[in-house]
């Protein structure tokens, strides 16, 4: 009887177990690759910061999710002084950061944590400055270091940055994956104990979900972080399958083995809509892909050449051919999902007689020149060398003779940078949704010196317009400023605009509420599955 | 036999030094560099850039680099991933059980079909069944093995759904790495059906990687068959009246073996390489794509430390076939 009562037990417990164990809510998704580590700040792939920033760590502010409007994060609130220079950060009270088997934390989140994860990336001097590497790649390109005068704390829960010059997508930039807060009671632990480098490899952060366990190339396990500061996720435990072919992503997909994957291949977009347990979301990328003219030498210093050469352009054939309708033409230098994108704009027709007469007016005969196509695949351009034939074949239509060039990518970036191209293929994917971070990075006068500013064309008018948007915070003015900028861009033509992408997301439809991140990460914060 | 394994050893020396300067040369002298793809479009002003390679060691001059290198092999340290940061040899570590459990169940299926089929199409010399055996490893052996693992995915596990698309084992199990074998780890797990799990994650990409060594196999023993069943000694024991299958088990099958031993010590090569492809397109964590993903990234590192482990490792099992043969067949070992 006894030994029955024992069995009858064990059975209805193991019973209740398995019950849990079949109601924990998992979701996978088939990432497209290993993540290069857990701390954002040391890197700039889109993967890494899937795996890390996005579900370990939270900034001091927020994009709402499937938007790059600014919402509070760490911080609850914020006032910037009315010269633009000082933010004033009020730090959210009672955020918990996760218990690891290397740290239990004794204290909630406040102003030394901010000051440590910031303090980090700009003072050469800090001692976790050279830890993994030292480099921190967003962190330089944006020159916040130089932006930057100090970073205060004023109190436990009250932080101040000063800043060297007024700088509006400040508050922006503090929402990117590089900006995110690490614990400075977990670093001093970790150096104390004489393994500084745990902090970047076995991550600690206060995001809304914790890491349980990576396997290199394999899979990444999450689970919900209970004490999460905006409550426990609707799931309870979200796994990466690392699956770096689009093709077996889909099968995957198709199977029910994911629940979401990134990059389709275009072949299997049809096959995806008439998939009827999937839903096929879709949205404008952030990002642009162009052709600058290199305006230092001739004869691109001329406008009306760059003016002709973007009439020879026939830029629909590209979208159908190179981007096999996953792309929108471009007619601004920044995406349409961005504010300020100016509608007016015309773009130059596709007009190879009008190009022709152009370039006659310019006395430009017989032209031999250049198309450098990157060797490598990205979201603003799938196939560049593709794009170049048909730009190749278009230009010859004018009279105009190119070379495709092309190099290893590290030794493209670094040539292109230096100005050895007539013309360049490239692109750009926005950070913080400020349309600064498009047009000032890619189009202004220090980027023209620094390489950066690919048709390195430094227009007075142009970035004086830019670098007074930078100044004021009232998002109308910047609006109207950057609407002029846009006319002027399309006038000078140092680029042929030529796509913006379209991101497709196949996601099943037991997943309630993804939502499509115009930055192109992914997140899973708030999602759930039926 | 001890100074023809001293001989061999001997020779591994020089190799090995060969390798280590070509596994160096092959990563430095293709252009580009580490710190540019780190930082993307995005770009570095050039005085941290130059300070960034002055970190790593890269600005020194190449004989410098490479003779620190040694002496770090010399040392057993293969140095840091430069994106990781993690040692290169942990790394290695972690990813290569997969590849040779993936491997060895390659070749296990290669040599469980290639070998009698190959035997077969000799013995029956000339009929269907030879015609379709060389016509069906022909086949086999030109499959792009990229192609190949998509097709058996889309009708396996796509259309038939026997089989898990991809991965190592379903994310129902959670099965800590002990050996790094998953076929052993799930065992080892104790939980219902990992086992099971792992097999069934196991056999496509066996298949896919199998079948260029099978098909290498299946026609190298029919031809080494063939061979031998046509020598005076296997005429004798036929006369002698003994039976066919003795014949061919002990007298001939004994001899042809040499040849064959040789093609699967040098199909190894081929399954490392393979590798690289099936490991890619069934999410396989080996050591293959990880190489690959360190040649793209310019991790020199880590690239340095695969390539010369790997070669190491083709090393050993060309060794290893060197010395069976002395076991094999008595005569090469007198011979040497």
């Amino acid at each position: 009887m006894k030994r029955m009562l024992l069995a009858t037990a064990l059975g209805l417990g193991m019973t209740m177990a398995l019950g849990a164990a079949a109601q924990a809510k998992t979701l996978v998704y088939c990432s497209e690759g290993s993540p290069e580590g857990f701390n954002p700040s040391l890197y700039t792939a889109g993967t890494t910061f899937d795996a890390s920033s996005r579900q370990l760590y939270n900034r001091l502010v927020e994009f709402k999710r499937g938007s790059t409007e600014i919402e509070p994060g760490l911080a609850e609130s914020w006032d910037i002084s009315p010269d633009g220079l000082v933010y004033t950060f009020n730090l959210r009270k009672g955020v918990k950061f996760h218990t690891t088997k290397n740290f239990t934390p004794t204290r909630d989140f406040n102003a030394d944590d901010v000051l440590f994860s910031l303090n980090r990336q700009l003072d050469k001097n800090h001692p976790y400055f050279n830890v993994s590497g030292g480099s921190y790649p967003y962190f330089e390109s944006m020159s916040i270091r130089e932006l930057v005068k100090s970073i205060e704390k004023v109190d436990d829960m009250t932080v101040r940055i000063t800043l060297n010059r007024p700088e509006s997508p400040m508050l922006a930039n503090l929402g990117m994956d590089f900006a995110s807060i690490f614990s400075k009671e977990y670093a001093d632990k970790m150096m104390a104990a004489g393994t500084p480098e745990k902090l970047d490899l076995d991550p600690v952060g206060t995001g809304p979900f914790q890491l349980v366990s990576y396997q290199k190339d394999a899979v990444i396990r999450y689970k919900a972080f209970p004490r999460h500061w905006r409550g426990k996720q609707p799931i309870d435990n979200l796994i990466f399958a690392i699956t770096p072919d689009p093709a077996v992503r889909w099968q995957k997909v198709k199977a029910g083995e994911c629940h979401v994957m990134p990059y389709p291949n275009p072949a299997d977009l049809d096959a995806i809509r008439q998939d009827p347990n999937v839903n096929l979301m879709q949205q404008e990328g952030l990002n642009v892909g162009y052709l600058a003219f290199n305006t230092e030498k001739k004869p691109f210093d001329d406008k009306r050449v760059r003016q002709a050469l973007n009439m020879a352009i026939n830029k629909q054939a590209i979208i159908d051919v190179v981007f096999q309708g996953s792309g929108k033409i471009a007619k601004n230098p920044i995406p349409p999902t961005i504010w300020s994108y100016n509608e007016d704009t015309k773009d130059y027709p596709y007009d190879p007689a009008a190009a022709k007469r152009l370039l006659a007016e310019a006395g430009v005969k017989g032209l031999k020149t250049n198309i450098w196509a990157m060797p490598v695949q990205r979201p603003y351009n799938p196939n560049a060398r593709r794009m170049a034939e048909l730009i190749q074949a278009d230009w010859a239509k004018v009279g105009v003779e190119a070379e495709i060039v092309s190099y290893e990518w590290g030794e493209y970036l670094k040539r292109s940078r230096a100005g050895e191209h007539d013309t360049v293929l490239l692109g750009w994917t926005g950070d913080n949704g400020d349309p600064d971070n498009f047009m000032y990075v890619l189009l202004g006068c220090d980027a023209a010196k620094s390489g950066g500013n690919r048709a390195r064309w430094c227009n007075k008018e142009f970035d004086g317009l830019l670098r007074k948007a930078k100044q004021i915070s009232d998002i109308a003015e910047r609006t109207r400023l950057y609407k002029k900028a846009q006319l002027i861009f399309k006038e000078e033509a140092p680029w042929v605009t030529i796509a913006h992408s379209i991101v497709f997301k196949p996601v099943r439809k037991e997943v309630v509420d993804f939502r499509i991140s115009p930055f192109g990460q992914h997140e899973f914060y708030g999602v759930d599955i039926k | 036999m001890f100074r023809f394994i001293l001989t061999r050893l001997g020779l591994l020396i020089p190799t090995f030094i060969g390798v280590t300067l070509l596994a160096f040369l092959f990563i430095h002298l293709i252009p580009g560099d580490p710190i540019e793809v780190l930082a993307g479009e995005r770009g570095l002003p050039p005085e941290r850039h130059a300070a960034l390679l002055r970190q790593l060691g890269l600005d020194r001059p190449m004989w410098e680099q490479y003779g620190l290198f040694f002496l770090n092999i010399l040392r057993g340290d293969l140095g840091h991933s430069l994106v990781t940061r993690e040692p290169v040899l942990g790394e290695f570590l972690t990813l290569f059980p997969a590849t040779i459990e993936l491997s060895l169940c390659a070749l296990a299926f290669a040599l469980v079909i290639g070998l009698p089929v190959g035997i077969m199409a000799a013995i029956k010399r000339g009929t269907v069944l030879d015609h379709t055996v060389m016509g069906v490893t022909l086949t086999g052996y030109s499959m792009p093995i990229f192609w190949w693992g998509l097709l058996l995915i889309i009708f396996f596990s796509g259309f038939l759904q026997w089989t898990p698309v991809s991965g190592r084992i379903s994310f129902l199990y959670f099965v800590e790495p002990r050996t790094g074998f998953m076929l052993i780890d799930s065992l080892l797990s104790g939980q219902e059906g990992a086992f099971r799990s792992a097999v069934s994650h196991l056999i496509l990409p066996a298949v896919v990687l199998g079948t260029i060594p099978l098909a290498v196999i299946a026609r190298q023993t029919r031809s080494a068959m063939l061979e031998v069943l046509g020598e005076d000694y296997v005429r004798t024991a036929k006369a002698k009246g003994l039976h066919p299958r003795r014949v061919i088990g002990l007298h001939a099958l004994r001899n042809a073996l040499i040849p064959v031993v040789t093609v699967i010590g040098l199909q190894t090569g081929v399954l490392l390489a393979g590798a690289i492809l099936t490991e890619t397109i069934f999410s396989w964590p080996g050591v293959g794509k990880w190489l690959v993903d360190s040649i793209f990234r310019r991790d020199y590192p880590s690239v340095q430390g695969g390539l010369l482990l790997i070669a190491t490792v083709v090393m050993i099992v060309n060794l290893i076939v060197d010395l069976l043969y002395g076991l094999i067949n008595p005569r090469i070992r007198h011979a040497r």
